[in-house]
């Protein structure tokens, strides 16, 4: 008997959380999908009507669809082949023994804990502004010519921003993942006569196989739908050299009010992530039995 | 037994760690020194790194001509509220599952970290015009309750791993005891609990306070908070760096500060348990 009780009680604790994930994740979405077979713009209020999937051919065959989907790919993979080149060196860096080791990974967490809007705005003004920003004045000292770093390489711009915010991340769960590799492997390994190198391939980098791939797949999610440092830097020009899929289906909502179609872009998105979320959530599954 | 460090190799590590950690931290700092700059030298090339005149007046300009506690305010109430009520929400739930897991509880969790990964541009069309139908565009209620929908996941997944650590042994010898499950709750779990409930609270706020795609979409002047005021700063026009540099100091420094206490639980927040 008590266990029926604490069975319902049980259930009636976990209903509120479910009943409300459940609601945001349907009524949202089935609304998107509703919203994407109509014509139907908030500049015209009173013209909705039913079209099909004309939506979604309008949104797919648009030139910007195309240019946003390789820059969104652009973006994402850059990001990710930076953080995690620059985060396992800088991981195995601070795995080793240093002085003042707590103050150092500090240093190195910082970034992500400064908000997006903020780390944009800092980096385009004060450091790549093409007169007065620092870098330009670095490249100054040594003979270069200033890069107008946002009229240039306007998207290469962006990713240096948003490497930055992630890197901190990327080198923090290989330095947990690191932390949890066993010592007396390694030893045993040198006591073989192992070269740092041969150790580092055959037993560090095997163990860190996992965390990368939860690396690759987290980042990706947040990613795949950067928007406020487009938003503050660039506006997701100029053209449609910064437009990712994320500042598209914004531009298309609240800049050119056509829901019609940026519904459909946002299924799109939806989708994309899909792909991401079911090897992620796979693989923490895998982790929940363990 | 750890292994012999040379003196030589602690060296090098040490100068090289000390290097890289700063050129990463630099662009704050560079921040934080610009903001106790003038305008003009804050513009200056060659650039001065500490050899200028130090003044504190853009922080004082920052809150004369922008109301900015306005705007910290707003921060501290929608990352404040959103977070609370989404633990009020968690904790239950969480120690449901944790305490009387069934053959579903799994599934249950697999399914609500798949909703935190539904991209939220994906949701917008619906959410603006539902907030616009209801007059919750550019109010708090309406970004507290975005904001703690879209962090409940993680804060029910972090609560769920802090709770499965709790030994079962201990609330079974509580029950023997003629324990009640409000006793329980009260005086056997809640003490333990307590690390786990901070730490999440803790993360949850960061999450909160830095969040920038619903605020920047669903707020514009009286409930925007941080995130919203600096982007206000985007305009091209005139000379505004040290401004925005103090500006920009206020927004992240108390979030830095418990960011850097909650390192380690970021880990296991943000990757769900996969990495230990």
């Amino acid at each position: 008997m008590a266990t029926q009780q604490t069975q319902l009680l049980a259930r009636t604790l976990l209903t509120p959380a479910v009943a409300l994930l459940f609601i945001w994740m349907v009524v949202p979405l089935a609304l998107t999908i509703y919203f994407a077979t109509l014509h139907y713009n908030l500049l015209d209020p009173g013209s909705e009507s039913f079209v099909g999937l004309e939506n979604f051919r309008y949104f797919l065959t648009d030139p910007a669809f195309l240019a946003s989907l390789q820059n969104t790919l652009v973006l994402v993979g850059s990001v990710l082949a930076i953080t995690i080149i620059l985060g396992v060196p800088l991981a195995l860096l601070l795995d080793q023994q240093v002085v003042g080791l707590s103050i150092v990974r500090l240093m190195v967490i910082a970034p992500f804990f400064v908000m997006p809007t903020v780390s944009a705005l800092v980096w385009k003004n004060l450091l790549m502004h093409p007169v007065s920003g620092l870098f330009a004045w670095i490249a100054h000292l040594f003979g270069l010519p200033a890069i107008d770093w946002f009229n240039e390489a306007p998207l290469f711009s962006v990713i240096l921003i948003i490497s930055w915010q992630w890197l901190p991340f990327a080198t923090l769960i290989l330095l947990t993942a690191l932390q949890s590799l066993d010592e007396e492997q390694k030893e045993a390994a040198e006591m073989d006569g192992a070269s740092a190198i041969s150790t580092f391939i055959y037993i560090t980098l095997p163990h860190l196989a996992r965390p990368i791939t939860v690396v690759i797949l987290i980042e990706t999610i947040f990613l795949l739908t950067v928007f406020a440092e487009i938003f503050v830097t660039t506006g997701g020009g100029p053209g449609l050299q910064t437009t990712n899929i994320a500042f598209l289906i914004y531009s298309q909502a609240l800049i050119q009010y056509d829901v019609g179609s940026a519904s459909a872009g946002g299924l799109v998105a939806v989708v994309l992530a899909n792909i991401v979320a079911f090897f992620l959530v796979r693989i923490v599954g895998r982790n929940l039995e363990a | 037994m750890a292994r012999m460090v040379t003196t030589r190799r602690k060296a090098i590590s040490t100068a090289a760690a000390w290097l890289v950690g700063f050129l990463i931290f630099f662009p704050i700092l560079w921040m934080v020194l610009a903001s106790f700059k003038t305008e003009l030298e804050a513009f200056a090339i060659p650039p001065s790194f500490l050899f200028f005149h130090w003044t504190t007046e853009n922080y004082v300009t920052v809150q004369e001509r922008s109301d900015y506690f306005h705007h910290a305010l707003n921060s501290i109430i929608i990352a404040g509220g959103s977070t609370l009520i989404a633990m009020l929400i968690a904790i239950p739930a969480a120690w449901s599952m944790a305490f009387s897991p069934t053959k579903r509880t799994k599934d249950i969790l697999l399914w609500m970290l798949s909703t935190k990964m539904m991209p939220p541009v994906g949701v917008l069309v619906p959410i603006y015009l539902i907030y616009r139908n209801f007059g919750l565009l550019d109010t708090r209620t309406g970004l507290i309750f975005i904001l703690c929908l879209g962090n409940l996941p993680i804060v029910i997944w972090m609560l769920f791993t802090y709770f499965k650590e709790i030994p079962k042994d201990i609330l079974e010898a509580a029950r023997m005891d003629g324990a009640t499950i409000g006793r329980e709750l009260i005086y056997v779990l809640t003490p333990m609990a307590v690390p786990g409930l901070a730490s999440t609270l803790l993360l949850n706020l960061i999450l909160a306070w830095n969040e920038a795609f619903w605020t920047l979409n669903l707020s514009t002047l009286e409930a925007a908070p941080l995130t919203v005021f600096i982007a206000s700063y985007s305009s091209p026009e005139g000379l505004f760096w040290a401004k925005l540099s103090a500006a920009s100091t206020l927004a992240i420094a108390p979030i830095l500060v418990l960011g850097w206490f909650s390192q380690r639980q970021l880990v296991r927040g943000l990757t769900f348990g996969a990495v230990k």
